[in-house]
């Protein structure tokens, strides 16, 4: 993943003109020592962040990104920083630069295509929606091509258990009384668990009114190996990359 | 008349703060006077009003709501009926302790100079004769008249461009102020300084990173004792008999790369035992020599007089942040004994002398490597305690932590973050409002350590981790919170879990407890709000 990454940025550096390069250099040097923790290596570790999408959501020229940088984001873990301009600047141009442009972003596929076997013969609405249409019970697509870029999206649907998100395990819950409950897990604590389950109604648990509870490691969805070809599989993750959400 | 003058005017209960008052908090259990409640560090009340029997009957009181959306990390003060606490990063206020109305407040705004590693936080006062101390994020030390909320001094301890700040409770003995400073993600050169409580003159300065010259200088390469951190950013602890203070250090800077500072690098995450008139080194101990983990020794030292192997002895104890417990003679700094008492991959044990016995191939690299515990450790500055009627030890701890941590060559730049280093892909720490552990993830516990022995006498889970500090009191309660928003009360002989409440927030701070009127109330904060429990009435 990490050497993806890297190649892609390296495709970007010769895209861009020297100066750039040396801004981009730059700023990358800022970005792993003030922004790597938080943000990891291809600035997608905060949930609904992702620099490789190149849209932030509270920021869209380079003077309010630098601003944000300055000021952080109350309320957030984001805190203020006191870099100048300058290093504001630079690591702008890197951030930037992190978004994934070209065949990379777009996928090689044709989305249109995509967007007919993901409500044909994909079979994918029966569990997942994009905007109005599908299901509630496994993760909304609506945004995923802000979220995820094509090597994972395609690694999802080759081999769905290694990409399988722990903020997207499912559950299933045996009360005391015998009733099974199958969901999507949205969150746990000590005392109580939360989830979406097949009906999609919204259903809270107390742990100690059931007798068991497993998480389950393997996703309940099926691989597309032998489902779909190659190229229809391109198909379908150029249609997931052009998912963007409504603003 | 006597009793009528008192209850009309209950605010003309506030008498000075002595600093026998201080050295006797025994003799007023119904009162908290510094942060950890004595200054023992032990975090136990003797007020024993809620009981394992009764403690389900527990209500809130009333809330606090801070109108900063930063981590509220302070403990309150309670003197009399009135509650002194602080919201981040430096507003002081003044509340009636039954009623959380506010006195007064005083709204101190830090320098943007102010660089701060973890949060614009701070976590609590210090109190002499009339006047409060707080340390702020931007390096100063200001005390306030605890009547008015007016300043009556305003020092610089370090200068915040340079990354010194202070985020903890300062610490009052005898007729000075102490406070150590943070900024070890800086490449600051760490220090402890006392200061004249009426004047703010400094009275000494101790070096927690020696120089050249000094003991101990050899221990740095070359320069690297200029920006070798060792921040001290937590509250020390005071034995009267033996005059002496004594506190932990931070980690050497840079945090995840040693290769320019080859050597033990002292005094960094150390106990160090100073003079409390001189600030003369009387001992120390390093707990982590030559650190790479970012394992700072910045926990409360927790002093306790109590039998060891048949005989009495004072002692200290010390649940360190690098996954080991340890307990020492503290008039000697003999090392007595050592366990770990969570998972860890960074050694393979202690030594006879207590050094650490460094796994092979156990540092950071450039493309990182796996570490037990994680950098925010077993342990972290959330406050233990001791209770002297069940004589465990109880932390607050993190379970099976792990992180990749690598490590690069960095630049020192004034002012700049100084890491030399890239933690990543932790497994503790939930990111967003929702938390979703799997098999592998950190979880986090309250463990019950008898220190005769070192082992665990109990452990109470929790799903999540926990930043919450622990209180014990003269009931064998157990108080305690968690990442999740939940505080508990357990019982400090078995861990069972008796009551718990959702404050839906993160609990980041430590429990207090005091009395009013003999009715005894517990306090935490959590999220952005302080939460007041009494018994139903």
């Amino acid at each position: 993943m990490v050497y993806k990454g890297a190649a892609s940025l390296a495709l970007l550096f010769f895209l861009l003109p020297v100066g750039a390069q040396t801004k981009v250099d730059a700023g990358h040097q800022l970005y792993r020592t003030h922004c790597f923790v938080c943000h990891g290596e291809v600035g997608e570790s905060v949930p609904g962040v992702s620099f490789r999408s190149g849209t932030f959501r509270r920021a869209s020229t380079d003077d309010e990104i630098a601003r944000l940088i300055l000021n952080g984001v109350p309320g957030t873990g984001m805190p203020p920083t006191n870099l100048t301009l300058d290093d504001r600047r630079n690591l702008v141009a890197y951030l930037r630069s992190m978004h994934t442009a070209g065949e990379v972003a777009k996928g090689t596929g044709d989305a249109a295509r995509g967007l007919a076997i993901l409500q044909g013969k994909g079979g994918c609405l029966h569990c997942h929606r994009v905007d109005e249409k599908g299901s509630r019970v496994g993760p909304d697509l609506s945004e995923i091509g802000l979220l995820r870029d094509a090597d994972y999206l395609e690694k999802s649907l080759i081999d769905p258990d290694s990409a399988i998100a722990p903020a997207n395990r499912f559950v299933r819950a045996v009360t005391k009384q015998g009733t099974t409950i199958n969901g999507r897990r949205l969150n746990e604590d000590t005392h109580t668990i939360q989830l979406i389950d097949s009906d999609e109604h919204l259903v809270s648990l107390d742990k100690s009114d059931l007798r068991q509870l497993t998480l389950i490691k393997q996703s309940p969805m099926p691989s597309y190996r032998e489902k779909l070809s190659p190229s229809e599989i391109a198909d379908v993750v150029s249609y997931l990359l052009s998912l963007k959400g409504t603003q | 008349m006597k009793t009528s003058a008192l209850l009309l005017f209950p605010a003309l209960l506030s008498a000075q703060v002595s600093f026998d008052r201080l050295l006797h908090t025994d003799r007023e259990p119904n009162n908290w006077l510094t942060y950890s409640g004595s200054l023992a560090g032990q975090r136990y009340s003797l007020l024993d009003k809620i009981t394992p029997q009764n403690v389900a009957n527990l209500e809130l009181k009333w809330v606090f709501q801070a109108r900063s959306l930063e981590k509220f990390e302070a403990t309150p003060l309670v003197v009399d009926g009135v509650m002194y606490v602080t919201e981040a990063p430096n507003h002081v206020f003044a509340l009636d302790a039954k009623t959380g109305r506010i006195f007064w407040d005083y709204d101190y705004h830090p320098s943007k100079d102010a660089r701060v590693c973890c949060g614009s936080v701070n976590r609590g006062l210090a109190i002499l004769g009339g006047t409060l101390y707080m340390g702020t994020i931007d390096g100063r030390l200001i005390a306030i008249d605890s009547a008015s909320g007016r300043p009556v001094w305003n020092i610089e301890v370090g200068d915040p461009k340079l990354g010194y700040s202070i985020t903890h409770a300062p610490l009052v003995v005898k007729d000075k102020v102490m406070v150590g400073v943070a900024g070890g993600e800086y490449g600051i050169r760490g220090f402890i300084a006392a200061y004249d409580a009426k004047t703010g003159k400094e009275a000494w300065k101790f070096y927690t990173v020696a120089g050249p010259d000094d003991p101990g200088g050899k221990t740095w390469e070359g320069d690297s004792w200029k920006n070798g951190g060792s921040p001290a950013w937590l509250t020390g602890s005071y034995d009267p008999s033996l005059n002496l203070v004594y506190w932990g250090t931070g980690n050497p800077g840079p945090d995840w790369n040693g290769d320019d500072r080859a050597g033990d690098n002292l005094y960094s995450d150390s106990a160090l035992a100073l003079d409390a008139d001189t600030g003369k080194l009387k001992w120390y101990f390093q707990f982590t020599p030559h650190d790479e983990f970012d394992y700072d020794a910045v926990q409360i030292p927790v002093l306790v007089d109590a039998n060891w192997q048949g005989r009495p002895r004072k002692l200290l104890m010390w649940a360190n942040r690098n996954g080991f417990f340890y307990v020492f003679d503290r008039e000697t700094g003999k090392f007595l004994a050592g366990n770990a008492y969570a998972k860890i991959n960074w050694a393979t044990g202690l030594d006879e002398a207590g050094r650490p016995m460094r796994a092979p191939n156990m540092s950071p690299t450039p493309e990182g490597k796996l570490i037990y515990p994680n950098l925010f450790g077993a342990t972290n500055w959330y406050s233990p305690s001791y209770s002297p009627r069940t004589q465990l030890f109880y932390i607050p701890s993190w379970q099976d932590s792990n992180m990749t941590m690598a490590k690069m060559s960095q630049k020192y730049v004034p002012g700049q973050r100084y890491t030399g280093g890239l933690p990543r892909a932790a497994n503790a720490g939930r990111r967003g409002l929702r938390n979703t552990p799997v098999e592998d993830s950190a979880y986090g516990a309250i463990l019950a350590l008898d220190p005769q022995t070192g082992k665990k006498k109990w452990e109470f889970k929790m799903t999540d981790v926990t930043d919450s500090g622990v209180l014990t009191t003269a009931s064998d309660l157990l108080f305690a919170g968690g990442r999740e928003g939940y505080f508990y009360a357990l019982d400090a002989q078995t861990g069972a879990e008796l009551w718990h409440t959702s404050l839906g927030g993160q609990v980041e701070a430590g429990p207090m407890t005091y009395s009013i009127g003999g009715k005894q109330y517990v306090a935490i904060a959590a999220g952005t709000s302080l939460f007041t429990f009494a018994l139903r009435d």
